[in-house]
């Protein structure tokens, strides 16, 4: 099976650039040379530097020893969260900075949902002197009022997205729509593997830098790159994509992805769009999407923001079509007692996001053998309201 | 029976004002009323718009329509309905435009199928991609269904002229880059763009939309295409009428008149 992109922009049959021609010069441009700009060792150098000293990694991969105990298996947690802006959303707008740079943009837009993409962006857009305007649903500049500062002091200018029902998926469209009336100077940073090709892999590529790291990591600490089991949760897919990567073609390696059931997979308020999804277009791609029968979006609902997105990128899709990743979902209660579990057991506090994908470890058939790579994606600062509003702590 | 959009675009002396609305809206069951009335205003073509949560190609105003329009209800299915029911009662051609999802769902081929028999001439789809429609282009040529597709100021020739060959009716030819809505007068290089589609002699005839909001523009859009597209301004003329038949008599008088 193949899971590379192929050069229509596919993954099997997801994929694909389905934009309105005012977009079409845009995407070609960076369709035509992104691979090309990315595999210069001028721009691999500056990408690992800046990855290296500035948002600090490699990030550690640490044996959660009591974890471990209370699930009877060797759990490790490959620490995104202590990357510079609290999340792994860093690793990518470092990587499309330097290429819009190259491509000569002076202006650089983007899309946040709970605000982690939005500071991701405007840190690095403050780190190159460039102009920095973030989309974000008038909803979500409430829910999530320290981000929406946080980018304002690093001098971005937070535009709230008024249409829809206000949140990431209105953000994503007011980006595009700004993109369509700014056809030449501006560079859109999408923050996950979503959007039209070539953004699901090369936002992929950015990424991969995890799983690459996981298995020089495991390699020194248990004498083999390969763990029995990877497992991050998808909202876009982006953390996943890129703790999976480097094992999609290790078969024995089990990939598992925790999407948001919200108060319920069928309960009517949930974001797990593999199992209420069906193949549709949105934001540029063919994809899995929450979507009515007459083919209008639906909006997913989560306790975290970073998830509740109506669809996943392509290569999730496909992974999910093909069986090669094993979809299961959390719910709000499960992903918040999982996020004061792992308080209480590791003292660490996870992303709410990050949380969903420790609350899957229960629902796997662990033996005292498996080596299980937890990514975890986030760090949960900017989730306090959320956790003091749950209160069961 | 030849396409009426063929027939219309190659008939006639004078430029062509087409019209875009949104289905359902401002009511339901405002479709037919609305075309009877353009008709009659002196209208030469309708886009019928098929709603969809997420327009991202389009501003403020036909977002609007677009969500009013879902939130009564409206879908494909009810559309190709309505269309059907008035096909006999106006004789200019109709086209269809809408995003790709809605239509994915209720089928390409299905829909293609339906939408000719319901009457429709054409249709624009701008988020499907070329290749994609290849596979589809044998089906809607045997249904006499023209098929527009759009190029904007920052279309390359090459691609342009691919675009013309794959096209049917008429090329679609957006004014600025940007999303839909009504704006000032054109600019110089708006102009020049227009002249310079008009020296590639394209097979197709083009129709400028996007922008066009009074008479300076909408002349200037005819001056260099087989006539102009207007959407937004006319959404928002009948957002809040309560004559519809008056507004929209008014509005294409006052579009097509010089004061």
């Amino acid at each position: 099976m193949r899971y590379e992109v192929d050069e229509k922009g596919y993954y099997g049959n997801f994929g694909g650039a389905y934009i309105p021609e005012m977009l079409y010069p845009n995407v070609e441009e960076l369709r035509t040379h992104y691979l090309e700009i990315i595999q210069q060792p001028e721009f691999q150098k500056e990408f690992h530097e800046l990855l290296q000293n500035y948002v600090g990694r490699p990030t550690p991969l640490y044996r959660a020893e009591r974890l471990s105990e209370k699930y009877n298996a060797h759990i490790y947690l490959k620490r995104e969260d202590l990357c510079h802006t609290g999340a792994h959303k860093i690793n990518n707008t470092i990587g499309q900075i330097l290429l819009a740079k190259r491509l000569g943009k002076q202006k650089i837009i983007a899309e946040t949902g709970a605000g982690q993409h939005g500071v991701a962006t405007a840190t690095v857009c403050a780190l190159m002197g460039m102009e920095c305007m973030v989309y974000m649903g008038k909803l979500d500049m409430e829910r999530q009022r320290p981000n929406v500062e946080r980018m304002r002091i690093l001098g971005t200018q937070v535009v709230p997205a008024v249409s829809g029902n206000m949140t990431l998926k209105d953000a994503t469209n007011e980006a595009m729509r700004h993109w369509i009336n700014h056809p030449t100077d501006t560079h859109y940073i999408i923050g996950s593997v979503v959007g039209p090709h070539p953004y699901p892999h090369m936002v992929t590529l950015f990424q991969s830098v995890i799983s690459e790291e996981i298995k020089k990591q495991l390699l020194k600490e248990i004498g083999q790159p390969n763990p029995d089991y990877v497992v991050a949760c998808v909202g876009g897919g982006s953390n996943a994509a890129g703790a999976f990567y480097h094992y999609l073609n290790e078969a024995h390696v089990n990939l598992v992805g925790v999407e948001a059931a919200g108060l319920g997979v069928d309960s009517g308020e949930s974001a797990a769009t593999t199992a209420l999804g069906k193949p549709g277009v949105l934001h540029g791609s063919k994809t899995l999407l929450m979507q009515t029968t007459d083919g209008q979006v639906i909006e997913p609902y989560s306790i975290s923001a970073g998830l509740d997105y109506p669809g996943i990128g392509p290569l999730h899709a496909h992974l999910f079509e093909t069986g090669r990743v094993q979809f299961v979902s959390a719910t709000d209660d499960e992903a918040m007692n999982a996020g004061i579990e792992l308080a209480r057991t590791e003292g660490i506090i996870p992303a709410i996001e990050s949380a969903h994908a420790i609350a899957a470890l229960s629902k796997l058939e662990l033996t005292q053998e498996d080596v299980v790579v937890v990514n975890l994606s986030g760090r949960g600062d900017k989730d306090l309201e959320t956790y003091i509003r749950w209160g069961k702590y | 029976m030849k396409n009426r959009i063929t027939e219309l675009l190659s008939k006639t002396k004078k430029p062509v004002l087409s019209v875009f609305y949104t289905a359902g809206f401002p009511n339901l069951d405002d479709t037919e009323k609305i075309a009877i009335a353009l008709e009659t205003a002196g209208a030469d073509m309708i886009e019928i718009g098929i709603p969809f949560s997420d327009p991202v190609a389009d501003g403020p105003t036909i977002q609007m329509s677009n969500k009013k329009a879902l939130d009564n209800g409206m879908t494909v299915a009810l559309l190709l309905k309505q269309v059907a029911g008035l096909r006999s009662k106006v004789k200019m051609p109709i086209v269809l435009m809408g995003y790709l999802n809605p239509v994915m769902q209720y089928g390409f081929e299905k829909f293609f199928k339906d939408a000719a028999n319901a009457g429709v001439d054409g249709l624009i789809l701008p988020d499907l991609p070329l290749d994609e429609f290849e596979k589809f282009e044998p089906l809607t040529t045997s249904l006499n269904l023209s098929v527009s597709f759009l190029i904007s100021p920052t279309t390359s020739e090459t691609r342009i002229r691919k675009i013309d060959a794959i096209s049917s009716g008429f090329v679609y030819a957006v004014s600025a880059s940007s999303t839909t809505g009504a704006k000032g007068e054109f600019t110089t290089e708006q102009l020049a763009y227009f002249n310079r589609l008009k020296s590639y002699n394209l097979k197709n005839p083009f129709l400028i939309g996007f922008g066009i909001s009074n008479y300076t523009t909408y002349s200037q859009a005819c001056a260099y295409g087989a006539g102009a597209i207007v959407g937004s301004s006319f959404i928002q003329q009948i957002s809040e009428s309560k004559n519809l038949e008056a507004d929209i008599h008014q509005f294409v008088v006052s579009l097509t008149t010089s004061k």
